[in-house]
């Protein structure tokens, strides 16, 4: 399965099928089961293909997730566009009270959360990112795994629960908007920005990957995010 | 939307400096094989999943994890170091980065012949050249495991 489609071409492997779905939906659109199977099967029917190579196109784009931007009305603003260094964590463990009830409904509706990687609670994968900003004595929650790979899984752990919740709130949100609302909105954002910043300077060698990948998207870093309209979680 | 000129300029070219690090890979091995209806079928993943309290990935992971074919979807979780592409529809519906419930119900409408016991899962970031000893030793446990269809699924 292809979904850069001149990467395959340029493997050449026996059999491909190119999808034009956003990369890290695969099989299109999550909850569209008879599109998932359409894909499936167009995969499957590869492997009736006499001779080869093949490299097939996917015709059908996945189904639409962009809501109207009337449906959503925002009673709520997080305060993270105006806090400064020093508050940041603060805020970011506000936003996260905020949001707990959008997560656990989140987790009632879905059965299942992607939370866990880091093993810590939530307040301590809040705590273990924000204990960076201020530069202080690594915090080793947990012990034996590299400063790196603990800031990762801590800050990965924290950013599924903003998106877990975001996507309960009412108004069907597009992983674009929340993106957005993710990158320009929130004091979690800011945070791991900040941290990017830090580990950029770190002689902790596990620490200096996160300066360039790992933390903050290639599109908000290159500045290419996109204006998005209206719906934004609270 | 995963088509390069939807991209941002610094990320159709990350895509495009993958296409010119690329290995020569030679020739492309094809093997008809038989009907699709009597095929075992796996599904090999590079979305870094893997069941929960197994050990995440890391930056660079160049090995794999075993899913085993029962295993419930609240259990997976995604620990793929990228942080360039969508998770949220993985959240919503593992279905959409892994088909195992789709792929179940193809079995059962008999459009495949079985799916395999175990699946796997890389992590797609991973340095190419470094993937291929693991990549070669999976193929031989699916092989033993009487595999004769590989869906290799990328994130």
């Amino acid at each position: 399965m292809s979904l850069i489609r001149e990467q395959t071409a340029a493997i050449r492997p026996p059999r491909a099928l190119w999808v034009p779905f956003m990369l890290g939906r695969p099989f299109g659109a999550p909850g569209e089961p008879d599109f998932q199977r359409r894909v499936l099967r167009a995969l499957l029917s590869l492997f009736e293909r006499p001779s080869g190579p093949v490299l097939e196109d996917f015709r059908e784009d996945a189904p639409p997730t962009d809501a109207p931007t009337e449906a959503f009305a925002c009673p709520v603003s997080f305060a993270a566009a105006g806090a400064k260094d020093g508050d940041l964590a603060e805020a970011m463990r506000d936003e996260i009270a905020q949001l707990a009830p959008w997560y656990d409904l989140a987790v009632r509706r879905r059965g299942r959360t992607t939370v866990g990687i880091s093993g810590l609670s939530l307040e301590d994968a809040a705590n273990h990112a924000a204990a960076f900003l201020d530069g202080a004595a690594r915090p080793d929650a947990m012990p034996g795994i590299p400063a790196g790979v603990a800031l990762k899984r801590a800050c990965d752990d924290l950013k599924a629960y903003y998106y877990e919740a975001a996507a309960a709130q009412p108004g069907n949100l597009s992983p674009r908007a929340i993106d957005n609302w993710f990158w320009r909105e929130t004091a979690a954002a800011k945070v791991f920005l900040a941290i990017r910043e830090i580990c950029q300077h770190s002689k902790d060698e596990s620490l200096r990957p996160l300066g360039l990948l790992g933390l903050v998207p290639r599109y908000v870093t290159d500045g290419s995010m996109t204006a998005q309209s209206g719906a934004r979680p609270t | 939307m995963a088509r390069l000129t939807d991209f941002s300029d610094s990320e159709r070219e990350h895509h495009l400096q993958k296409i010119r690090d690329l290995p020569d890979f030679g020739t492309t091995p094809f093997v008809a094989g038989p009907p699709l209806r009597q095929r075992r079928v796996a599904i090999v993943t590079t979305s870094g999943l893997h069941v929960h309290g197994d050990r995440p990935f890391q930056m660079g992971s160049a090995d794999y994890r075993v899913i085993p074919g029962g295993t419930p979807a609240d259990r997976l979780r995604m620990s793929h170091t990228s942080v360039n592409f969508d998770r949220s529809g993985f959240q919503e519906d593992v279905n959409v980065v892994f088909p195992l419930d789709r792929l179940r119900e193809v079995a059962a409408q008999g459009g495949i012949g079985s799916i395999s016991d175990f699946h796997y899962s890389f992590m797609g970031a991973a340095p190419i050249r470094s993937l291929e000893p693991n990549a070669r030793k999976l193929a031989g446990l699916l092989k033993r495991d009487r595999v004769d269809a590989v869906l290799l699924t990328p994130v």
